[in-house]
């Protein structure tokens, strides 16, 4: 998911057509005080009249813990384009409770289905890393949750190292936080971004983790990523084999079968349900 | 008035220009008669050195007048003193109402416009942008400057179009008796391209050096049998204005987008084997697509034949690594492509003339598979525009545009579809330089869009999966959606500039700002 800033318009325009999967339209991090207004105008206007192509728009609003995220969330809900906001510094289940009532107030207010807007959580703290499963089952509105970078190194008393050891643990809590609480682990960004290699090896060390995602700060990751992400041709054929031969003893009324001489059973299955997923394959035949 | 080929409504007779012949179609016009030619002359007898003392003895020597025709080359870009120098001196002899016929001019001759107000030069036939641009566009020269293709510009020489008085030609390195070669010395600019016709078809040639070696010079590019005078100065050119720095491949995302599907058209199209040849240049888009180009003929096995034209480091290192066969330069961009044509047996110095001319025997255009350009400018009919701004002042030379797009199987027009607020798909171009019929896409960040006469493409294309064809009518809608309507540019109807098509018919004219 590609962050954009919410005052260029440029990119706001453009940021659809590189190939991510989503786009996270940013009024925090990326706009600077004194536009904070201007950039969440444009950001409503955009949602109202910008194209998206086939990507998932989320909005990055500013953490409760400013003056600004309650006009943020009123000026962005109301449209049908927004599928979720990206909540910042989310340390506890109370933010999350915090962000759910207020949301359920505007969805209510402009009749939108109440719980309609997902909340992707960055977890930016040790306290969030702690409390992750406990904040990723905090409302059905948790879609995802993720870790932060360099907020969570620094609140760790570390630094950004090119290894990236300091966030391994938290990266692999927040994994086993989201899977437990059945929501989608996705990983912090790359901040390198002229060090293609580098992004390569962290992309594959993290989805070996089992993330389902990663942010991105720059469309130029997009290719690197995807290409770590998409499935092989291999692997493909090999998941349409295990999905078939599953339905075909299904429809036999048998329980595992066999696969190139593997046991296929249920979690066989959905590991190859979601490497078709991942390459937009929905029906076997 | 008569409305040509391309639907424009050229005037029979142009003030300052002559009778005009209109465009019929980019391959209608065939020539006829004979080449036009230098004056038949001899070296004097017993004379085994042409040098004279400086500039203004060459000047006299040449015997220039008032009134006549001087060309000169760009290959040393905008580090050029010599063109500068050249006038500076017909200014101080008193030489005036010179026709001045480059092969480009850069922002270094800004300092022309000063020759242009006083009468140095009353006409200018070539390139002209900035300042001169500027001056020319709002009527400030008394005659329409002539706008020729890089092929048609020699077919002009050739076919006594223009008839060259004396051609000064900035030498890198020079011997005493006019042997001249660009690839060596301080001012090197690798090939010599543009200057080979004047040499051959000038009533007067002088090479002007700033490193001059003992006879006879080696390697030659321009031999001594063209040469009448050679004059050493202590600088012909900024190294760093002539050569740019190490060419990278641009990290802009757009730009790369836009690159990573003209690359996909490329390989989707019939061209992509072994063999293939092309031409990208060296801006922004075209090498970065050269590098995707580069990948994947590395994954598929293909090897190409050559690639042509303006030459970076970029296109020596495919040569290098054996994905093209030879290099044939017209005009070397950097420094390694400079470094490689004084050394490298297939990388090819070729003239202007070989590289292009519709009106020899055979140009290398012509065996060209593939052409990446950009255009200010496209309409919905596929037409480009290079030499205006969406302000209809004149801006760019034509270049190799015409002759590429018009020799190459697939013509590509590879751009944004804004710069800025500016759209640069409109209803119709303010100057057309290349007509649609020889464009066969363009492709933006919005994907690829295939003039609807190339069937075989449209074809080809659908043929690959999630490849983002667009058509020219949605192209042409988003693109007034986004920018909003554009003012139409207000012009008088005098006439400032003659875009003239490859075989020296009028395509377009330009007409003076209001």
């Amino acid at each position: 998911m590609l962050y954009l800033p919410g005052n260029n318009p440029n990119m706001l325009t453009r940021g659809y057509l590189f190939g991510s999967d989503g786009i996270i339209l940013d009024l925090e991090d990326a706009v600077p005080m004194r536009e904070k207004d201007a950039a969440r105008i444009l950001v409503s206007k955009y949602l109202d009249l910008g194209e998206f192509g086939s990507c998932e728009v989320t909005v990055r609003i500013n953490g409760v813990d400013t003056e600004y995220w309650k006009e943020d969330l009123a000026a962005v809900l109301p449209y049908k384009s927004l599928s979720g906001i990206r909540a910042p510094k989310v340390d506890t289940p109370e933010t999350v409770k915090i962000l759910d009532e207020e949301m359920s107030a505007i969805e209510e207010k402009n009749n939108i289905p109440v719980g309609h807007t997902q909340i992707f959580c960055l977890l930016e703290t040790a306290n969030g890393i702690w409390n992750a499963y406990d904040i990723a089952a905090a409302s059905k509105r948790v879609t995802a949750i993720i870790p932060g970078g360099e907020d969570l190194t620094a609140d760790l008393k570390t630094s950004r190292s090119y290894e990236g050891t300091e966030l391994e643990w938290s990266r692999r809590m927040i994994v086993i936080a989201a899977r437990a609480a059945g929501v989608d682990p996705l990983d912090t960004v790359f901040p390198r971004i002229t060090d293609d290699e580098g992004l390569r090896r962290e992309t594959e060390f993290i989805k070996q983790l089992g993330f389902a995602g990663k942010s991105i700060i720059h469309p130029n990751q997009i290719p690197v990523i995807n290409a770590v992400f998409t499935p092989t041709e291999q692997e493909i054929e090999k998941a349409l084999k295990i999905m078939r031969a599953a339905k075909e003893s299904a429809a036999r009324g048998q329980g595992a079968v066999s696969v190139d001489g593997r046991m296929v059973d249920a979690p066989v299955v959905k590991r190859a349900e979601y490497v078709l997923q991942r390459a937009g394959i929905t029906e076997v035949d | 008035m008569a409305l040509n080929a391309a639907g424009r409504d050229i005037p029979d007779f142009i003030e300052g220009y002559g009778k005009t012949k209109l465009f019929q179609g980019a391959f209608a016009v065939k020539p006829d008669g004979r080449k036009a030619g230098a004056k038949l002359r001899c070296a004097e007898s017993g004379c085994t050195d042409k040098r004279v003392a400086d500039i203004k003895a060459a000047i006299i020597a040449s015997g220039l007048k008032s009134g006549m025709t001087v060309s000169f080359h760009h290959h040393l870009r905008n580090g050029d003193y010599v063109v500068n120098m050249v006038i500076d001196a017909c200014a101080e002899l008193g030489i005036r109402d010179l026709t001045l016929f480059p092969t480009a001019l850069f922002s270094v001759h800004n300092k022309l416009v000063e020759h242009i107000k006083s009468g140095v030069i009353s006409r200018i036939m070539g390139s002209v942008n900035g300042p001169i641009g500027r001056l020319i566009s709002e009527g400030g020269m008394g005659v329409p400057v002539v706008l020729r293709s890089h092929g048609g510009r020699p077919r002009a020489v050739m076919a006594g179009d223009v008839h060259i008085d004396v051609a000064f030609i900035a030498a890198p390195t020079a011997d005493k008796y006019g042997n001249i070669c660009g690839s060596q010395g301080k001012s090197a600019c690798g090939s010599l391209g543009y200057a080979f016709t004047d040499a051959q078809y000038a009533d007067c040639v002088v090479a002007v050096t700033d490193n001059l070696v003992p006879y006879p010079a080696s390697p030659i590019s321009i031999p001594q049998m063209y040469a009448d005078f050679v004059v050493e100065v202590p600088s012909i050119g900024d190294p760093a204005g002539i050569v740019s720095g190490t060419t990278r491949v641009t990290r802009d995302p757009l730009r790369l987008l836009i690159s990573r599907y003209a690359s996909q058209l490329i390989e989707a199209s019939p061209y992509f084997q072994d063999g293939i040849s092309f031409q990208t240049g060296a801006g922004g888009i075209p090498l970065a697509v050269t590098a995707f180009m580069k990948d994947a003929m590395i994954k598929r096995g293909i090897k190409g034949s050559f690639g042509l034209g303006g030459i970076s480091g970029y296109f020596v290192d495919l040569l290098k690594d054996g994905l093209v066969e030879k290099i044939m330069d017209v005009q070397s961009f950097d420094p390694e492509a400079v470094r490689s044509i004084g050394v490298n047996p297939n990388h090819i110095e070729i003239s202007a003339d070989w590289y292009a001319n519709p009106w020899n025997s055979g140009a290398a255009v012509n065996m060209l598979d593939v052409v990446i350009l950009g255009a200010t400018e496209v309409d919905t009919d596929f037409n480009a525009n290079v030499n205006t701004e969406a302000d209809g002042a004149l801006l760019h030379g034509t270049g190799g545009h015409q002759d590429t797009a018009a020799g190459a199987k697939l013509t590509i027009i590879a751009q944004p579809l804004l710069r800025g607020r500016i759209p640069c798909v409109t209803d119709n171009v303010c100057t057309i330089t290349t007509p649609g019929e020889v464009i066969d896409a363009v492709v933006t960040e919005y994907g690829i869009t295939i003039n609807p006469k190339r069937k075989d493409l449209l074809d080809a294309c659908s043929q690959v999966k999630n490849l983002p064809v667009v058509s020219m009518e949605e192209l042409a809608a988003r693109a007034k959606a986004m920018s909003g309507p554009t003012d139409p540019v207000e012009n008088t109807d005098r006439i400032v500039g003659v875009v003239e098509w490859r075989d020296g018919t009028v395509i377009d004219v330009i007409r003076q700002l209001a």
